[in-house]
């Protein structure tokens, strides 16, 4: 469970409102259930103390709103960050997104974030109601009638089981400790399915991407798509399509989203979060991560405001693209 | 009404797929269930429902209309369209059951849709009674009831039977076919069946939820209503709703250059996209909020105004546990709805 | 009944600056490569972004070959060298995806190489013949 409670950050909220710091606050609204979070523009105490929301569900990555609504938005708006959320933050400002000084950042801690589907697979669905219990779940469903404990880390997110880093790289205020940059084992899937056979790989893509209904989730959701129109929307392009005819428009969907977000791409997990059919996008971001890392010495997209993105740089004896098979693998 | 064991449903499924091709729900390797084709081996899913809903056996994500085939001066127009095979979908729920009336008014009226009707005279929809609703279940805000299945042939399920009942021509032929492997029964324990699911529905966190607001007749009511702002303020703009909803039916007709002639084919649209409904003089709804309330007016408002009252929406909750950020039609219905009665 | 010998289409992106001149040389050279490359001028090799290369397998190549001016020598002063990342990325990534490692690659060709161009080329096209049809990343309505 998190250690920051909802009126922490309401007190916090409220308090800079009151004097006038900023005029609206980004945070998490509680929606019909304990789970379904939304995002969402508080301009008022009462609106904070009647809807705002702060727990294990509230794993909505808050920075990319920060382009609109500061577009919109009167004055300076405090958004809470957790930690991985303030790489986005930083590499958004590193590409000129939004304006810094509109924007008033205060760091939380951050347990990791639960997965409802996860609570789901554990407790059975028809869930009722979800609490936290100190570093324990209790999930009453409607067909129980003794409610369920469980672990919160054993409901976790894939990108929190995998997290990258509990230290904010960017904050007006923070709130409780900061962490530190931790070592986590992310790219083991990407790994793993290096090792396979390039047959293995294909059957395991063409499986995964043959899920994909085109419903965009991944692009709008990540905060490194913050192209004002997208080339597949946009009937001039020659590829603007919104659905795939076939699986060779399921594959170049898929690699040109990721290659337009490499060396960019924080690895903040919205992707995978947000896709309906569940197939695992952060494995396609990570796999650039990982050859980044690889090639060209490791790179933290958002690490710091104005790095060179990998991909907008070079230097003069960068390996040839012959040389990366040479590394190893399988070839098909 | 007939019966049959749980045991025997292997064999029940292999005669249905002797004449036809039978698609059920299967689980896939994500645990979730999806619409798989028959074969032996292949298990029917528990789960309460599919996360596409089965609304692309008749109208799917893509299909082609024609095709023009270029040859020196020459054009080839090629009707793609082949004789539709005869195909059973078994496991459909009592609110996606729905949702093909709520198709059909669409596409069923004049001008009738040729694609649509082909495949909609070709299926023989076989729907099951639910024995485990969720929390984001509210069909019964739109009349439906999940222990009185439409379709074809209605099934329910028990721990250890199945039980038939035949709703039109096309059920009974179908019923007929599997007259070996069923038996005559009475329907008391279908009855019974019914109070069970009847009083998991009342313990419903969503029971409550009332429609009345809506309907016909109330577009300027809600409008102008100053909560769509709101409502629509973090909506990302994703097709994730529109394409999971077994009742959104707009489509997009576009052509494709293969390079030696053109398919013009059309493919599933959102009124979420920016492109939605483009036009030479440009976008009719500019931001997202207009879009957003497009979404929402036409399901609660605007078809049931063109279709004697009948909502777009059958409460299936697939929007609920889907969308990215968790503003869905309940949340809509309860802020607006609630708001303009007082 | 005698069989078609299968003849692939290659998609070959050119820097107007280099590799195409080379390209030009090899012809006055009277040198010979296989008529199944279908060279494609780009300005520069940077002006290939991965959508061409992909767009060309929808279209029907089974091969793709970039070529570009020798790091150092880039008309622009750097174009090749961000090429030479990107590429090295993209063709990562369709490994990754289970797609054969010969349909793709990066050759550097000056415009004075016209022998090379020629040996590149024919090299290329044995390997892809090698691979036969492109089926991982075919579009079939380009086919038809």
């Amino acid at each position: 469970m998190q250690k920051i409670t909802r009126d922490q950050l309401i007190e916090k909220a409220a308090s800079l409102l009151g004097n006038g710091t900023v005029s609206c606050v980004l945070g998490w609204e509680k929606g019909e259930f304990d789970y379904d979070v939304t995002p969402a523009l508080f301009e008022t105490e009462s609106e904070l103390r009647e809807k705002f929301v702060f727990g294990d569900f509230c794993g909505a990555n808050l920075s990319k709103y920060l382009v609109s609504k500061t577009r919109k938005c009167e004055g300076r708006i405090l958004v809470f960050l957790k930690p991985c959320d303030t790489y986005s933050f930083n590499q958004l400002l590193t590409e000129h997104r939004f304006d810094r000084e509109k924007a008033y950042v205060v760091g939380i801690p951050c347990e990791g974030m639960a997965d409802i589907e996860r609570v789901k697979e554990l407790c059975g669905d028809g869930i009722s109601s979800v609490t936290a219990d100190g570093d324990e779940l209790v999930v009453t469903t409607l067909y129980d009638d003794e409610p369920v404990r469980v672990k919160a880390e054993s409901v976790l997110a894939e990108r929190c089981v995998n997290c990258k880093s509990k230290k904010h790289v960017a904050y007006d205020e923070l709130i409780g400790e900061d962490g530190e940059v931790l070592s986590s084992a992310r790219f083991d899937e990407v790994a793993r399915l290096e090792a396979m056979t390039p047959d293995e790989r294909f059957a395991f893509w063409q499986n995964e991407l043959s899920k994909c209904i085109r419903c965009n989730a991944c692009r709008n959701v990540c905060p490194a798509c913050t192209c004002e129109r997208c080339v597949f929307d946009n009937p001039s392009s020659g590829v603007e399509n919104k659905a795939a005819a076939n699986s060779f428009e399921e594959k170049m969907f898929h690699i040109i989203r990721a290659f337009h977000v490499a060396g960019r791409c924080t690895d903040c997990g919205e992707c995978s979060r947000v896709c309906p059919q569940n197939i695992p996008l952060h494995l396609l971001n990570r796999k650039f991560i990982k050859d980044i890392d690889d090639f060209y010495g490791e790179y933290q997209a958002g690490a710091e405001v104005g790095s060179r993105a990998p991909l907008v740089n070079y230097t003069f004896d960068d390996l040839e693209p012959g040389e990366v098979f040479e590394r190893g693998g399988q070839d098909a | 009404m007939r019966k049959c064991s749980l045991e025997s449903i292997d064999r029940v499924f292999a005669a249905i797929n002797a004449d036809a091709s039978l698609y059920l729900p299967v689980d896939g390797d994500d645990g979730k269930a999806v619409y798989t084709k028959w074969e032996d081996g292949v298990k029917w899913s528990g789960a309460l429902n599919t996360v596409r809903s089965p609304k692309s056996f008749f109208f799917p994500q893509m299909e082609d209309l024609v095709q023009f085939r270029t040859e020196g001066k020459t054009i080839e127009v090629i009707d793609p369209r082949k004789e539709s095979e005869d195909f059973v979908v078994f496991g459909v729920r009592a609110c996606d059951a729905k949702s093909f009336e709520v198709l059909d008014r669409v596409f069923l009226v004049d001008p009738v849709d040729s694609y649509y009707a082909s495949r909609r005279e070709h299926g023989v929809i076989v729907t099951v009674a639910c024995t485990r609703p969720v929390e984001t279940c509210f069909c019964k805000t739109f009349g439906i009831d999940p222990a009185e299945p439409a379709g074809d042939v209605s099934v329910w399920k028990t721990d250890s039977e199945l039980f038939w009942q035949s709703n039109t021509e096309k059920g009974e032929k179908l019923l007929e076919k599997l007259a070996d492997l069923t038996e005559e029964c009475t329907d008391e324990a279908v009855a019974a069946q019914k109070e069970k699911i009847n009083s998991v529905m009342s313990r419903l966190p969503l029971a409550d939820l009332k429609a009345d607001a809506f309907g016909a007749g109330k577009t300027m009511k809600f409008f102008d209503a100053p909560e769509w702002d709101e409502l629509s303020e973090s909506c990302i703009a994703c097709g994730t709703c529109t394409y999971v909803c077994p009742t959104c039916q707009c489509y997009d007709i576009k052509d494709f250059n293969t390079g030696n002639g053109v398919i013009r084919f059309r493919c599933w649209d959102s009124c979420m996209y920016s492109e939605f409904t483009k036009m030479s003089a440009g976008q009719p709804r500019l931001t997202q909020k207009e879009r957003f309330r497009q979404r929402f007016m036409h399901k609660l408002v605007y078809y049931p105004e063109k279709n004697g009252g009948l909502f777009s929406c059958v409460g299936c909750g697939r929007c609920l546990s889907r969308c990215p950020i968790s503003m869905n039609i309940v949340k809509v219905m309860k802020t607006i709805g609630g708001k303009a009665d007082e | 009944m005698q069989v078609k010998e299968y003849k692939p289409l290659i998609v070959a992106f050119c820097c107007n600056w280099c590799s195409y001149a080379g390209a030009d040389l090899a012809g006055n050279n009277r040198l010979s490569y296989p008529a199944d490359v279908k060279i494609i001028r780009v300005p520069c090799s940077c002006r290939v972004n991965p959508m061409f290369v992909l767009r060309a397998f929808q279209r029907g190549a089974d091969g793709v070959i970039i070529c570009g001016c020798h790091p150092g020598d880039c008309h622009y002063t750097s174009g090749n060298y961000y090429t030479r990342r990107r590429m090295a990325l993209l063709f990562s990534m369709l490994d990754y995806l289970g797609i054969e490692r010969d349909r793709t690659r990066l050759e550097w060709v000056s415009a004075a190489e016209g022998a090379k161009f020629a040996a590149t080329m024919n090299d290329f096209v044995e390997k892809v013949t090698a691979l036969g049809e492109n089926k991982r990343l075919e579009d079939l309505r380009c086919k038809k």
